[in-house]
């Protein structure tokens, strides 16, 4: 069952909700798409109304993602039906890779309905944390919050990604600023931190920044449109 | 943060200890975050069976003089109405928040202002007012709660916080300093315990004398005329020099800045004026600017409500045309800069 590149079919991205998740989900599954194989993202969010990977979707076709979404996101049918495809391709045995972006919070619960075959599968689940989200301010806040999201969904978070972000105000301070705090909750989890994610676009490039040297940055495209 | 947490942590930095919800899409994250932090700092989140039993609930703590608060959306508010209408007929100050929804009926969870009559008409039965508070970014969803603490406070009645879907979910940064605080008055008619040292405190909406509900139905409103010469709110945005002046309240306003800033590129004359407050509003302000510009545009996600206020305090002096969306949908900054360069081209 083990893909034949190596890396898990499965990437599932949870956190507290308005910590960046659909952002982070997003560009992770372009990136995987441009490795050249096939990759699907699943808007699995079933708490929150709006703004949502669904708001993506062209941008993932255009991409070569194929976006799969719950069948009434943004309309105003306010039931949690996934698409069945999912439950296909979780159970199947393909070389895809599947990036599935959760809801916040208990929004990871949807996950229990699928957690077997994700585990059979191989999987990876990056916890995604922003330090400047109230509720996740603290490291321990944020790790309390992580327990109780794998709790609900019945898998375990191998690795964070710090998102830590003020929006369009953001600046390159405001992530360095929150190196600690993501290094510590690492610690606290005893998981990789993964990188700390950041969009060229507000902050300018970081890695041209000698601030940023010997840390993994990851840069990302905006997934979300402005109302105004 | 999100625009509901915004709402509640400024209801508890503004001393609010008492919270009574009812979940509904899209302000549930307001009773979420209530929850979480109420506990930590002493107070009560509670939620009730029904959206009526939590506006009867704050009714009883505002009663015992505490800063209490209540929120919804659009359904809900309706539910809460004949409790907001007790609340005022008892002189009480709380919070009331809608974050709006498309209506009418269940309606939908998107984005609307489609509750601006019900807000500045007829939140309840009787002769009343609210003040009603239109933040129109997350920064204004937590100054503006605290803001219409102290207003409420002041004034002995009841305030409203009229958001909308989008602005309970999106994100922005926020600080909680940026308000402007004032000195209320000590509430000594609050109902909390007497302790055999004073006179009995009554609150109470019911008077069996007609002629003793009149006069306190004109108290009240004498009370209303200071509100209405003393605390109206707006922003005008480039009206200076306007030829077209749009109106637009909460996220409209935002999306009608940017077709603004657009279409000045080209050389048309446009200018925005905001109502903050939507009561009382800005009657005297729209009016001195219909001497000076030619025409004006109202922008709302209905189907044209607050232009009954723009038609009226404009007078007659200039047109007033509409441009709107409901049902859950928002304008886009190409629709109203397509509709401000059509009223451009026919000046």
């Amino acid at each position: 069952m083990v893909p034949k590149n190596g890396a898990p079919a499965v990437t599932v991205i949870c956190g507290h909700y308005g910590a960046g998740k659909t952002n982070v989900a997003v560009n992770l599954a372009i990136a995987s798409r441009r490795t050249g194989r096939a990759t699907y993202l699943a808007d699995v969010d079933i708490v929150n109304p709006y703004f949502r990977a669904a708001d993506a979707a062209e941008m993932l076709r255009r991409e070569g993602v194929e976006p799969l979404i719950p069948l009434f996101a943004n309309s105003n049918v306010d039931i949690p039906a996934l698409p069945p495809l999912l439950t296909s391709l979780i159970e199947g045995c393909g070389n895809e890779k599947i990036v599935v972006d959760v809801g916040g919070d208990d929004g990871a619960v949807v996950l229990g309905r699928y957690a077997e075959a994700i585990r059979r599968r191989g999987y990876e689940m990056i916890c995604v944390v922003n330090r400047f989200r109230p509720l996740t301010a603290s490291p321990e806040d944020a790790v309390e919050g992580t327990r109780e999201i794998e709790a609900a969904s019945g898998l375990r978070v191998t690795g964070i990604v710090n998102n830590s972000s003020l929006g369009e105000e953001t600046s390159p301070e405001d992530i360095l600023g929150s190196v600690p705090y993501a290094e510590e909750i690492a610690r606290l989890l005893e998981v990789p931190l993964v990188g700390h994610a950041f969009i060229p676009e507000i902050t300018g490039d970081l890695s041209e920044d000698r601030r940023f040297t010997g840390l993994t940055l990851i840069p990302m495209k905006r997934a979300t449109k402005s109302l105004f | 943060m999100k625009g509901n947490e915004a709402i509640a942590e400024a209801a508890i930095n503004a001393g609010c200890l008492y919270y009574f919800g009812y979940p509904i899409t899209p302000q549930t994250e307001i009773s979420e975050y209530m929850a979480k932090r109420m506990p930590k700092v002493g107070g009560l989140c509670l939620q009730a069976e029904s959206e009526i039993s939590a506006i009867n609930m704050t009714m009883g703590a505002a009663a015992s003089g505490a800063r209490a608060m209540t929120s919804s959306s659009s359904p809900g508010i309706s539910l809460k109405s004949e409790g907001i209408s007790y609340i005022a007929g008892c002189d009480l100050p709380c919070l009331i928040v809608n974050v709006q929804r498309g209506g009418p009926g269940l309606g939908g969870i998107q984005p609307s202002q489609s509750d601006y009559y019900q807000a500045t008409r007829g939140v309840g039965h009787g002769d009343l007012r609210l003040i009603v508070l239109a933040p129109s970014s997350v920064q204004e969803m937590a100054s503006l709660t605290a803001e219409a603490f102290d207003l409420a406070d002041t004034y002995r009645m009841p305030a409203m916080l009229l958001a909308d879907g989008a602005l309970g979910q999106m994100m922005e940064p926020v600080d909680f300093s940026l308000f402007e605080k004032r000195e209320v008055p000590e509430k000594e008619w609050a109902a909390n315990g007497h302790g055999g040292k004073r006179k009995k405190n009554i609150v109470n909406s019911l008077f069996i004398d007609p002629q003793e509900l009149e006069n306190s139905v004109m108290k009240r409103y004498e009370r209303y005329k200071i509100v209405e010469q003393k605390e109206v709110k707006y922003e005008e945005y480039m009206t200076d020099d306007a030829d077209i002046v749009l109106v637009a309240f909460g996220i409209t306003a935002r999306i009608c800045k940017s077709a603004i800033a657009a279409v000045r590129k080209d050389g048309i004359k446009a200018g925005l004026l905001r109502p903050i407050t939507l009561w009382p509003f800005p009657k005297k302000e729209i009016g001195a600017l219909a001497d000076r510009a030619k025409a004006f545009l109202t922008v709302e996600m209905n189907m044209g409500q607050m232009v009954d206020d723009v038609r009226l305090a404009v007078n007659g002096k200039k047109p007033v045309d509409l441009y709107t969306r409901t049902g859950g949908m928002i304008p886009s900054v190409d629709e109203v800069e397509e509709k401000i360069r059509a009223m451009a081209a026919s000046l």
